[in-house]
């Protein structure tokens, strides 16, 4: 990856984590999973995917862990695609943008909010690309805390079944759930291994690493003929120290002084990493 | 006031049959669980086996009560609940969290619209629906105690009114007489049905107000008391307008024979606008005082329909 591109996302990256803050004002919202999310949402937006609403031939992106949506309208936000004065109208009536993700968003392929349901869904998507020898990449980003739903599972055994390598599965793994530490609850490790045996093919990376997400996503696909999992290795409320990797900053409600607070820790956290 | 989670480890830590069980959803139930000990089961995001695993408690005698968000609940496991708990006839508690408009600004994938409707085809399943913590903490009991499956609509809402009366299995609650009108409602939209009623009221309107508290089984004889009483019921529910009580409340006068004129304050065939609650009551006219509005273009006095009583 070229340095003025790497500088563009991390750019990008920071705007998008902004986004997400303010819409955690005055009603709240997922910020900690959103946060989590958002180096990924944007390096797919920005620089792996081709995203255009328009083209029937472009890249789908689903956001399964739908709660993370400010992360995904912050992304279509600074890509362009949905107008940044729409994410201020967050839980009124005046505007759709709500809790989860809503299809009539631009950009939005899907509504979710129910976990263990997009992964199906791409992988119907994704066998219709196959059958019409379509050359569209599938991606779908699920939560680790997700993966506890059944129908992941299933999904997975169909993709495979079907041979699915334009299917691209994204593990936010924050290594965190509503409340708890994944592995406390229904432990998912060794999870790499599990894809495996499922017949997919799993490789792990740091999830806001954009020069190994880069080197991973274009070795895709993996295997010919095997569904690809990337394991993203995640830091829940990332970007902001006070937040981060805390059970309880799954859901954030932050009073209008506390959103300027935590926008200045956010700014004042990137620039001493750059330093 | 005891509150449910009170009230429910107090139950549990006496009886040795119940376990409290979720699937990842501690809003109910986050201040108990350490005190519970192995008899809470948090099975994860997984709502189907949640279900699966307390239908097998319950063949061991246990009564599991059981906490997810009432969409998950009751839809992605239904078929678990219907077979498993259904079939069986097994005492397991289903507690469906934010139902209706509880669920606020998250969007259709979490407004449990039709959960009552789904629930009441169920031949062996009851449905208690309260309108506040303090009724919940009242019915709690007995809910428990019932050999037969329960589906119960959480809500944690302060009450307006103490509820007095006592609580039955079957029997509404009469919270106010009157000979014009009578508003039957359940769940959170209580509040607002007291509002709305004060208002009519101060219209010169003679108003009765029955909380239904179990929708299933329903007070019939409340119904049709009801219907026999005053010349127009109106049905206020945070369900879609197929199913839920406006069905109940038909169902019944039609199989009794009764010709009375029925307003649904419902959801009509689509979900509503996801916002914060006080901005969804007022956007989809669900406001005591948009209740009654709606009435007052409904209601013109004197028996509307011929009836023969």
């Amino acid at each position: 990856m070229k340095k003025e591109q790497l500088s563009q996302l991390k750019k990008t990256a920071l705007k998008v984590r902004e986004h997400c803050i303010r819409m955690s004002g005055s009603g709240g919202a997922f910020t900690g999973s959103a946060l989590s999310c958002t180096d990924l949402m944007v390096y797919l937006y920005g620089q792996f995917l081709s995203c255009d609403p328009g083209d029937p031939g472009r890249d789908y992106c689903f956001l399964s862990k739908g709660h993370a949506v400010p992360a995904l309208y912050g992304t279509l936000a600074e890509m362009g695609i949905l107008q940044k004065e729409r994410l201020s109208a967050h839980l009124s009536t005046t505007d759709d943008i709500y809790w989860h993700p809503n299809k009539n968003i631009p950009g939005v392929e899907f509504h979710s909010g129910s976990l263990g349901h997009l992964l199906p869904v791409a992988t119907g998507v994704a066998l219709d690309c196959k059958l019409r020898g379509q050359g569209n990449r599938v991606a779908v980003i699920l939560g680790d805390g997700e993966l506890d739903e059944g129908s992941n599972w299933e999904a997975c055994l169909l993709a495979s079944a079907y041979k699915l390598d334009n299917l691209i599965i994204i593990i936010d793994r924050n290594r965190l759930q509503a409340n708890k530490k994944t592995e406390e609850l229904v432990p998912l490790e060794p999870l790499e291994a599990k894809f495996r045996a499922f017949g997919l093919v799993a490789e792990t990376i740091g999830g806001h690493d954009f020069q190994e997400m880069d080197e991973l996503f274009f070795r895709i696909p993996f295997q010919d003929h095997c569904p690809n999992v990337v394991i993203a290795e995640t830091i829940r409320g990332k970007g902001v120290p006070s937040i981060e990797s805390r059970a309880d900053r799954w859901f954030c409600s932050f009073s209008d002084e506390n959103v300027e607070l935590i926008v200045k820790e956010l700014y004042d956290t990137a620039a001493e990493a750059e330093r | 006031m005891t509150t449910y989670q009170e009230l429910l480890k107090d139950i549990a830590l006496k009886d040795e049959r119940v376990i409290v069980m979720t699937a990842e959803n501690l809003a109910s139930i986050r201040d108990i669980t350490v005190a519970l000990g192995s008899r809470f089961i948090d099975t994860g995001i997984a709502e189907q086996s949640l279900v699966g695993m307390a239908a097998g408690l319950a063949l061991r005698g246990r009564i599991p009560v059981v906490h997810a968000l009432s969409t998950f609940l009751t839809m992605r496991a239904f078929e678990f609940i219907r077979t498993d708990v259904g079939i069986g006839n097994l005492p397991v508690k289903l507690c469906g969290g934010v139902p209706g408009f509880l669920s606020e600004a998250n969007g259709p994938t979490h407004q449990a619209l039709e959960d009552i409707a789904l629930m009441r085809i169920i031949p062996s399943m009851n449905i208690f629906c309260p309108s506040d913590e303090q009724e919940l903490t009242l019915g709690l009991r007995q809910v428990l105690e019932h050999s037969a499956p329960f589906y119960i609509r959480l809500n944690h809402a302060r009450a307006v009114i103490e509820h007095t009366q006592a609580f039955n299995i079957g029997e509404a609650e009469v919270v106010f007489d009157g000979d014009d009108i009578t508003l039957l409602v359940y769940g959170m939209l209580f509040a607002e049905a007291v509002k709305a009623r004060a208002l009519l009221q101060a219209e010169g309107k003679n108003v009765r107000l029955l909380n239904m508290r179990t929708v299933k089984p329903v007070d019939e004889e409340a119904i049709i008391a009801s219907a026999l009483r005053t010349s127009l019921l109106v049905t206020i529910e945070d369900h879609f307008i197929t199913g839920g009580l406006y069905s109940i409340v038909c169902e019944a006068l039609i199989r009794r024979g009764i010709n009375c004129k029925v307003l649904p304050i419902a959801l009509e065939n689509r979900w509503f606008k996801p916002a914060l609650l006080p901005l969804v009551l007022e956007y989809e006219g669900f406001t005591g005082e948009k209740i009654a509005e709606k009435i007052l273009k409904t209601y013109h006095g004197g028996r509307q329909y011929a009836s023969s009583h």
